[in-house]
């Protein structure tokens, strides 16, 4: 009973800092079709300026609570800025290029990105866990988790449920999804598919710098974080089929209890738990769990 | 704390014109030198990681570390018997190289023959010495490994080294050590817990802490044992194991961004106050967490390096420089490229020479002084260094606002390491034959 | 299948002596540099071929790694130093391994490729690192090799070493070249531009890219070998995603145009990285990232392109549809 509690509760934990790290890749791909590795990148760019804001502003020693809206003020800031960059200044000029030669595109990008933060912020790590403390601890059968992780939790469901409504209640939401199905109706219909691009990507931006600056106070941010996020993600939107919102969810679930039952149960599971789960998914369902059937052209 | 954050990020800020400055003073400190009475340089290749996970915790402090040595020897202001310039008359004019490449090798040999060096210094990772290693030997290049922990080099891969040297302990010590100072403490040590990286370095840790303890305690049974991916980052689910096996101890070789996530989250979590926890490289946590790392935790730095390192004028001379110049105190990894550097002048000074030979020569058996006390050369005829090592329990003094290390117990070097030609296990199983505890 | 050679082919065997003769002339670091390519080269090539069918595989790694290991597996645990048995086991660990997942991943396509190629090797990856028997990440050390019951010491081992990597590498060379020009691949080119009609003329897609699979296997094995022995060193790390990453950066790179261009690939990029190192030891990456950004602007066809592209133009401009190297 007890472990069973906690294989939930940290496989939730778990799975929702998966969701927000991996939800903006699978918008960028769902939209775009490019399978963006300076996702990242943005990751990075978002733990870093979220860390050093709030290690600059917990200085003036004014109340910590207000540091919970620097973290989305710092992940908005460096996601519109880096994606307005990289969209209006290299992507843009690349669309309609090859599948595979787009990764490359962003493995570049992602490269200068890692060496930018790096001369920003130096090599050293940075460390902002007051947001983490500030609202302690509550007990579950005698394991204390901290609020923080249900923050992170609650936010990722927020991220989730409001992103779906987007997409599927409003005008802007159901014209993106015909820019999805036919990218050159759209364009006849009247419809900038140009903007929709560069405001897709840099929502996916901005959601990898969520996912990054929201997860800066329980870490240390240091260089390579972003590499190690990279692989991850795709895990799980492959899992959830790409592209699909709700198949993030479900991937990062999966992903996540795997991942916690194994530490509890079989720890020496832990290091492949996640690929294994990826090609068990992927052998039973090819195109992932929540992925469309494309029709092929004959 | 936040004060000196802030300060490293403007030098960050300022490092690359300041290594390029660094470099034209290097350089014109040479040429000017051609001009004066010495006119010899010698070329010395330093690699260690300047990018990936490795670089923050150890590759870029090595590095720092590196620069200001060179500048202060090649300008004779180290204090002590150090106070001449250059190594046995040659300024050193350093190539840096990144250690993270799947290369290592072609690049070793690129710095060898078309850098010319005459000497090589560097290697972070176990795995890059012992590809490393016998490549050296294959090259006949005189190469000093300062940090690699894994005891295989010299037991199992060069097994009869004349190029290969080793400034810095092997892996075994620390985790010996480590139980050492728990059960000297009086911590009850019957049920033990680790959390250790799922790689050569976690692995090894935890097994020879844990047969350490065994033979200590022999009722001593494993609560839990936890290999997370390095650079992991997320430890929830470890932490909430840790916290439901109650272990009476808890031991971590985590290092790093690694380490410092983990304290964060476990002390949020409360795990450091029901358990013991030992970190055997915590040091490096010490300056950077403040009072976010709770008191009582066991503290060590893989040798007697940064808080642990005895009082000296050497080691006060070398924090304050390393501080004025980078804002942050040295951490191990840079103590033990100070150490490296060091023993090669006075090797050097002692051959009257900085050419390969020479210094081969004067660097086996050698023993000097470096910023952590006596190093010396006394294991794999000559080519491995023994060091003595130190563990203490950290508290946070509110009053002064600094870190302190209290109870700090020193161990000799001969008590915590196998002697020559026996393995690292074979000895802790066998009981520590041979261990010579004060 | 032996009718008179083409002109790559051609090219390859009057290539050969020179070659061997660059390990006398140029310094020796660049030799090692060019050993080294030779390698990671055939495992880029592997990459290649499969390209050549539309599948981009992001786990070649797991067969670069496989073939290392099988070396290194039987010189450490057998004793076996003979440079054809080292070579031997590679080839047929990877002929086991790849016959069986073959029946799995030929099923899939696009990025479900790629990922499902990912996740085995990953799985390998993992395996490896945790097992201390090993070295687990340190990975552990091969002998020199012998050859033939000769056991050449210093200079002359190296050497042999290096002209029997030519010999190996170009031979391999030639049979993918033949591949490609065979019908596997020809049906590969059309799995790559309409998989269905493959199917309405009657020809198996799926038995195709087990084929190429297998062979894409076979290749990166043999340059796993070929990779090991000059560094007498293996680890978890040739299995590694960003190990596979590279190898398909290279193919990418260096354009699928012609069977030679991964191999010249791979050693342009290594050289540039090495220089690139060299002048900005801390911020290398940038300048690899811009150089593979522009060359992507500039050459869309990959580095090749600047050798043979004039030859073959207008073909087949909108999409990346480089033909056979004929």
């Amino acid at each position: 009973m007890l472990t069973a509690t906690a294989i939930a509760v940290d496989g939730l934990g778990f799975a929702a800092w998966l969701f927000l790290s991996s939800v903006g890749l699978t918008l960028i791909y769902g939209v775009m079709k490019i399978l963006n590795i300076a996702h990242g990148g943005f990751y990075a760019l978002g733990a870093y300026s979220s860390a050093w804001a709030i290690g600059v502003y917990t200085t003036t020693g004014s109340t910590v609570a207000l540091t919970f809206l620097l973290i989305p003020l710092a992940a908005l800031i460096a996601g519109a800025v880096a994606g307005l960059i990289v969209e209006r200044g290299v992507l843009k000029f690349m669309y309609g290029r090859d599948e595979v030669l787009m990764v490359l595109v962003t493995y570049a990008i992602f490269l200068i990105l890692e060496d930018v933060t790096k001369l920003i912020w130096g090599t050293q790590s940075y460390v902002a866990w007051q947001p983490a403390f500030y609202f302690g601890t509550v007990e579950i059968f005698d394991i204390p988790y901290t609020v923080y992780k249900f923050i992170t939790i609650g936010t990722a469901l927020v991220v989730g449920v409001s992103l779906l409504l987007v997409l599927n209640r409003t005008r802007v939401g159901k014209l993106l999804l015909v820019v999805i199905e036919d990218r050159e109706i759209s364009g006849a219909l009247g419809i900038n598919v140009n903007l929709f691009f560069t405001v897709t990507f840099v929502s996916g931006a901005i959601l990898g710098a969520l996912g990054g600056a929201i997860t800066a106070p329980e870490i240390s941010v240091s260089p390579g974080i972003g590499a190690e996020i990279v692989v991850l993600s795709f895990a799980v939107i492959v899992i959830g089929g790409m592209g699909s919102i709700g198949g993030a969810m479900i991937g990062a679930l999966i992903v996540g209890f795997a991942r916690a039952a194994s530490v509890h149960l079989y720890p020496p599971a832990e290091l492949f738990s996640i690929y294994l789960v990826m090609a068990a998914v992927l052998a039973v369902k090819p195109y992932g769990l929540f992925a469309l059937a494309e029709s092929r052209k004959i | 704390m936040t004060k000196s954050r802030l300060g490293a990020t403007m030098g960050s800020l300022l490092k690359t014109s300041t290594s390029l400055m660094a470099a034209a003073t290097l350089s014109v400190m040479a040429l000017s030198d051609t001009a004066s009475a010495q006119d010899q340089s010698v070329k010395v290749g330093f690699v260690t990681f300047l990018s990936g996970g490795a670089a923050g915790p150890f590759g870029v402090p090595a590095r720092n570390a590196a620069e200001l040595m060179i500048q202060s020897i090649n300008a004779g202001t180290v204090p002590g018997p150090y106070n001449t310039p250059g190594i046995g008359g040659a300024m050193i004019e350093p190539i840096f190289v990144d250690e993270n490449s799947k290369q290592k090798n072609a690049d070793y040999l690129k710095l060898v023959e078309k850098d010319g060096v005459e000497m090589v210094i560097g290697y972070i990772s176990s795995g890059s010495c012992k590809a490393i290693a016998p490549e050296a030997e294959k090259a006949q290049k005189l190469t000093i490994l300062f940090d690699c922990g894994t005891s295989q080099i010299f037991e199992e891969i060069v097994t009869d080294p004349k190029y290969t040297f080793r400034t810095g302990g092997h892996a075994t010590m620390d985790n010996v050590a480590a139980a050492r100072y728990l059960k000297q403490q009086g911590v009850n040590l019957d049920s033990i817990a680790g959390i250790n990286q799922n790689y050569a370095w976690g692995q090894d840790s935890w097994r020879d802490f844990s047969e350490t303890v065994a033979q200590l305690n022999s009722d001593a049974s494993v609560a839990t044992e936890q290999f997370p991916k390095i650079y992991a980052g997320q430890y929830g689910s470890e932490i909430s194991v840790l916290l439901t096996s109650k272990p009476d101890v808890v031991h971590s070789s985590f290092w790093g961004s690694d380490m410092e996530a983990f304290i964060i989250q476990g002390s949020a979590r409360g795990i450091f106050e029901r358990s013991n926890v030992v970190l055997v490289t915590g040091e490096t946590a010490m300056q950077r967490l403040g009072p976010q790392l709770p008191d009582g935790t066991v503290i060590g730095a893989r040798g007697p390096h940064g808080a642990l390192a005895p009082d000296s004028e050497l080691n006060d001379w070398f924090r304050k420089a390393y501080f004025d110049r980078f804002g942050t105190f040295p951490t191990y990894p840079s103590y033990k490229m100070a150490q490296a550097l060091l023993g090669v002048k006075t090797a050097a000074d002692k051959a009257g020479s900085a050419e390969q030979d020479a210094v081969i020569g004067a660097l086996q058996g050698l023993e000097w002084e470096g910023p952590s006390g006596t190093v010396s050369m006394a294991l794999a005829n000559g080519h491995q260094a023994i060091q003595d090592t130190a563990y203490g329990t950290y508290k946070y003094d509110k009053d002064a606002g600094k870190p302190v290390l209290v109870d700090v117990v020193r161990f000799n070097a001969e008590c915590v390491n196998p002697p020559a030609g026996v393995t690292s296990i074979e000895w802790i199983q066998g009981g520590f034959e041979g261990a010579k505890c004060e | 299948m032996t009718k008179h050679l083409d002109r790559t082919e051609l090219g390859l065997l009057i290539a050969l002596p020179f070659l061997i003769l660059v390990a006398f002339i140029l310094p020796k670091w660049i030799v090692n540099y060019v050993h080294v390519s030779m390698g990671t080269g055939l495992v880029a090539l592997g990459v290649m071929i499969q390209m050549r069918a539309g599948l981009v595989s992001f786990g070649q790694g797991l067969y670069f790694c496989v073939g290392g290991y099988a070396a290194g597996l039987m010189a450490k645990f057998l004793g076996v130093t003979d440079f054809f048995v080292l070579l031997a086991s590679g080839i047929v660990a990877a002929l086991i391994l790849s016959s069986l997942l073959g029946f799995l991943l030929r099923r899939y396509r696009e990025i479900f490729y790629a990922m499902l190629t990912l996740a085995v090797s990953m799985i390998l990856f993992g395996l490896l690192s945790s097992t201390e028997e090993l070295g687990s990440t340190d990975g552990f050390n091969l002998p020199t090799p012998s050859y033939l019951g000769w056991h050449p010491e210093g200079e002359t081992s190296r050497l042999t070493l290096y002209t029997l990597t030519c010999c190996v590498a170009i031979g391999c060379a030639i049979v993918l070249n033949r591949f490609l020009k065979g019908p596997t691949g020809y049906v590969n080119e059309a799995i790559r531009e309409n998989e269905l009609r493959v199917e309405y003329l009657g020809t198996s897609a799926r038995q195709a890219v087990h084929i190429t699979y297998v062979l894409a296997a076979t290749v990166s094995a043999i340059g796993g070998v070929l990779w090991a022995l000059p560094l007498g060193h293996v680890d978890p790390e040739m299995t590694n995603w960003t190990t596979s990453g590279q190898f398909v950066f290279v193919s990418i790179l260096s354009g699928t145009g012609n069977i030679v261009a991964p191999m010249i690939g791979t050693f342009i990029l290594e050289i540039v990285r090495v220089y690139a190192v060299e002048i900005s030891p801390n911020t290398w990456q940038m300048i690899l990232g811009t150089m593979m950004l522009l060359t992507i602007i500039f050459l869309p066809k990959g580095l090749w392109s600047l050798f043979g592209g004039k030859k073959k133009s207008g073909k087949s401009a909108g999409a990346d549809a480089p033909t056979a190297g004929e």
